[in-house]
Order: C-alpha cells, then sequence, then structure tokens
C-alpha cells in the first residue's frame, strides 16, 4: 500500500463512518490507556462506532496526523469532524457534551468507564471494522 | 529527557501571562500532563486551544513526549 493509498483509506473511513475511533489496539483490546479511555466513553454511551487500529504500520498514524493535524492517539472523529483526543472526549463524556454530539442520553454517573487501568497486551492482527 | 520544569517554561514562552502547571506522570520524563489557564483561548474551540499547545512541542509529542495530557481554560473559566 502507498502512503497515498493509505491517506484515502483514513479520508474515506472518516467520511463513511459517522463515528470514527482511530485507537492503539482495538475497542476489545486496547494497547494503551489513552486509547482505553476514549474507547470506553463511546462505549458507556452505547453508540456505535467504527475503531481503526494503528499500531499495525507506522504509516496509518504518519497520514492520520497530517490528514488531522492532531498529533497523538486516539483521535475520535464524528461527522467528519475531529473531536479531539482522550483528554478532550473525556472531558466531553464527564460533561454531557458528547452525549450531546452523538444524540444520546446522558449515562448515570456509575455507567461512567472506570478511568484507570492498566492497557492490556498489543493484539496481533489488525481488526478491521470499517467493512 | 524533558523535564516538567522545562515543559512549563516552554509553555510559558509560547503563551506570555498563561499560568502553567506540569507533572511528569511517571517520573519517568516521557509521560506529562499540563494544566495551562491562558487568555490566549478566549474564543477557541477545545480542538485549538490543545493545539496550541500541541505546536510549542512539534514533533516531540509522541516522540521523547511519549504522551501529553492536556487541560486547558481561560481565566474567566471556573472549571
Amino acid at each position: 500500500m502507498t502512503n497515498q493509498e493509505i491517506r484515502t483509506f483514513i479520508e474515506n473511513a472518516v467520511k463513511e463512518n459517522r463515528v470514527m475511533l482511530f485507537m492503539k489496539g482495538t475497542p476489545d483490546q486496547p494497547a494503551c490507556g489513552f486509547s482505553m479511555r476514549a474507547s470506553g466513553a463511546l462505549n458507556a454511551l452505547g453508540v456505535q462506532y467504527a475503531a481503526l487500529d494503528i499500531l499495525p504500520d507506522p504509516r496509518i498514524r504518519e497520514e492520520l496526523s497530517a490528514v488531522s493535524g492532531w498529533p497523538t492517539i486516539p483521535q475520535l472523529f464524528v461527522d467528519g469532524e475531529l473531536v479531539g483526543g482522550s483528554d478532550i472526549v473525556m472531558e466531553m463524556l464527564e460533561s454531557g457534551e458528547l452525549a450531546d454530539l452523538l444524540g444520546v442520553e446522558q449515562p448515570a454517573p456509575s455507567d461512567a468507564p472506570a478511568p484507570e487501568e492498566q492497557p492490556r497486551q498489543a493484539p496481533i492482527g489488525i481488526e478491521n471494522r470499517l467493512s | 529527557m524533558p523535564t516538567s520544569d522545562e515543559l512549563k517554561l516552554r509553555i510559558e514562552q509560547a503563551l506570555p501571562g498563561a499560568h502553567v502547571i506540569v507533572e511528569d506522570l511517571t517520573g519517568g520524563g516521557d509521560h506529562f500532563r499540563a494544566k495551562v489557564v491562558s487568555n490566549r483561548f478566549d474564543g477557541l474551540s477545545r480542538i485549538q486551544q490543545h493545539k496550541l499547545i500541541y505546536d510549542v512541542f512539534g514533533d516531540e509529542v509522541g516522540g521523547p513526549i511519549h504522551a501529553l495530557s492536556i487541560k486547558t481554560q481561560t481565566p474567566g473559566d471556573g472549571r
């Protein structure tokens, strides 16, 4: 795959998926605590989302950051727009803004994900939820 | 290896008058948390506010600075 193909794939993923999360690892097996928090926020709200593991090829991250202008992972896009990384996602989850943006009910506080957990081991393959 | 004092100083130089707290989360010089209060954030979205901070460090974020957690607010903002 060329860098241009990777970039086009990323741009299409953002366009075609209303809620698109780029992360290290997968929602089932996050490979970094920050990615775990971001996917945990979406899980807590019960929204459907697409997730792409950026770890299998370093160029995915390079092209993603070139497209978004955002240096770190995770990156959440909603309706084609960058919402932010894990700090912004967590702030917006707590304030209810994320639920508003996604058009879902804010869950009761006890449903919020446990913020601090040790990251699990990195997955071996890419789990492509973009089909 | 960057230190929290160095990060604080560089943010303060980039955003004169900002109130900056930087913590080294692990003591290892690669995972930091920065809290920045600045009137430069007035009228900017969160994304734009965080980008101002990331821009101070450029490629170092994701390199020597493995992780930089950011919280921004404006002086009038009582969060």
